[in-house]
């Protein structure tokens, strides 16, 4: 048996039990796989389905955007010079704050509109593109720095041409980590969502006042697939973009 | 081409060169041994601008003022830019000196030529063996050609074979290029071998202890008597300076 039939058979047989426990649980609160489906092709026929999972798309997007285009430079930069890398410190006390956390903030801050929920997205997706690149190009070995040097470099051709190609590996993998915690973010997000009765989190809230928990787990493998998709297509833009390195020969 | 006056340095309290001052002819074959840990590495980085000092260094009858365009730079690590290619490696000196495309093919070209690795211009570096990278960092230090190539125990961390062929590569390579050539080393067999002349280095502080010329005959036969004797008394000054 191949890798792919393996992972198909494994993936057939969590279905499989998902079925027979739901078979003995008995209840409209459990239900099976082949309900769940139904759910699902209903929420997709309708549109409605695309219409949720583009909205939160958007959301991620730019909450994700924000934090590569502030997490990024920010990490190189830290990285870089001695002097900011001081900076490390503040930041190593609000990385472990949970982004759920910053959910009062955001709606005392931002209200509960777009900026709320990008606000949120936005935290869960700073950190990890933040560090990675920090750590980046902080460990770029001194004597590649060095031999750009002797070969007449100056300090900004180094970091251009030796430090920040060196460090992709390292920065593409926090933005891949970033945008699947972004992703993961979307539905506390979502709660901070009254005026929009709009994207995923709110699909799967407004299921469970209705008592609908078909619904509620048809969203959650929506959400289970997308992040999965968008994961697999960072890798691979990882594994194309880094040829050089062994690991991914 | 090089003179070193009275260079000293230290980091903190810690005494690492003191009154270094010796000359190197153009076209010579420096080797410089001593014990490890001794400051040589620190003494190639301050000739190479990459470390300041106190005293004075002159190249090519000038006084030293940071990295100068004339040197050329082996390191002891596999230093090769793992994100470039090895026609990128070599070219990367030539792009910060702003060369023409085409004279930098051509300089590549003759590089692959020179160290007889043709048809791995597009290779990375991970897919190369250890002594082919060690070619390739050579090629890279004389891309832009430099006068004097400073070299800082670059084959230690090969096996014996590999370090006794590119041993020979380097002497062809030498021979071809009429370099100047200071190269640091732990390995009193591989000094007698590649030197005109070799220098002893006292332990930390390092200061220059003795100088021996080896009027041996290329290429050297490393069984021969005279190589062992040349061998056998540089050891000498070496092992009283590790008793010490």
């Amino acid at each position: 048996m191949n890798m792919r039939t393996q992972k198909v058979v494994i993936v057939l047989l969590c279905i499989g039990l998902w079925q027979v426990i739901a078979f003995l649980a008995n209840t409209r609160f459990l239900p099976g796989p082949f309900e769940v489906g139904k759910t699902l092709v209903e929420l997709l026929l309708s549109g409605e389905l695309l219409v949720h999972s583009l909205v939160s798309l958007s959301r991620v997007v730019a909450g994700f955007l924000l934090a590569v285009v502030v997490g990024l430079p920010l990490g190189i930069v830290m990285g870089w010079s001695k002097r900011i890398e001081n900076f490390s410190v503040v930041i190593e006390v609000l990385r472990p704050i949970p982004p759920l956390a910053w959910i009062p903030l955001a709606m005392i801050w931002f209200g509960i509109g777009f900026h709320s929920k990008v606000f949120i997205i936005f935290i869960g997706a700073f950190f990890p593109v933040l560090s990675n690149a920090f750590l980046g190009v902080r460990e770029t070995e001194p004597y590649l720095v060095e031999a750009g040097r002797v070969l007449g470099a100056t300090d900004n051709e180094i970091l251009k041409k030796i430090v920040i190609p060196n460090s992709l590996p390292s920065i593409l993998e926090g933005l891949r980590i970033g945008l699947g915690i972004a992703w993961m973010c979307l539905v506390a997000a979502e709660l901070t969502g009254l005026k929009s009765p709009l994207g995923l989190g709110y699909m799967i809230m407004e299921a469970r006042d209705l008592g609908r928990a078909d619904t509620v787990m048809a969203g959650m493998i929506a959400i289970g697939v997308i992040g999965y998709i968008m994961n697999a297509a960072l890798k691979w833009s990882e594994h194309k973009l880094v040829r050089w390195k062994s690991d991914h020969t | 081409m090089i003179t070193l006056e009275n260079v000293t340095k230290s980091i903190g309290d810690l005494k690492i060169l003191e009154n270094v001052t010796f000359s190197v002819d153009k076209g010579e074959f420096l080797c410089m041994v001593g014990p490890s840990g001794c400051g040589k590495t620190t003494l190639l980085k301050c000739i190479a601008g990459l470390r300041n000092y106190e005293g004075e260094i002159f190249i090519g009858g000038e006084k030293s003022v940071g990295i100068s365009k004339k040197i050329g730079y082996v390191f002891q690590e596999f230093s090769l830019f793992p994100f470039r290619t090895v026609k990128g490696n070599m070219e990367f000196g030539m792009e910060i000196q702003k060369n023409p495309q085409k004279e930098r093919e051509k300089t590549v070209e003759n590089l692959l030529d020179l160290i007889r690795l043709q048809g791995f211009e597009h290779a990375y570096p991970h897919e190369l063996s250890g002594g082919m990278q060690k070619k390739v960092a050579i090629a890279r230090a004389l891309a832009t050609d430099p006068e004097i190539l400073l070299m800082d125990e670059p084959f230690v961390s090969l096996d014996a074979q590999t370090r006794n062929m590119l041993q020979k590569e380097l002497l062809r390579i030498w021979q071809k290029t009429h370099k100047t050539i200071i190269f640091v080393t732990h390995n009193v067999d591989e000094a007698v071998f590649l030197a005109d002349r070799v220098m002893v280095l006292t332990k930390r502080p390092a200061a220059i202890k003795k100088e021996f010329p080896v009027d041996l005959k290329r290429e050297r036969d490393r069984t021969s008597l005279d190589f062992v004797g040349v061998r056998k008394e540089i050891l000498r000054e070496l092992e009283v300076e590790y008793v010490e």
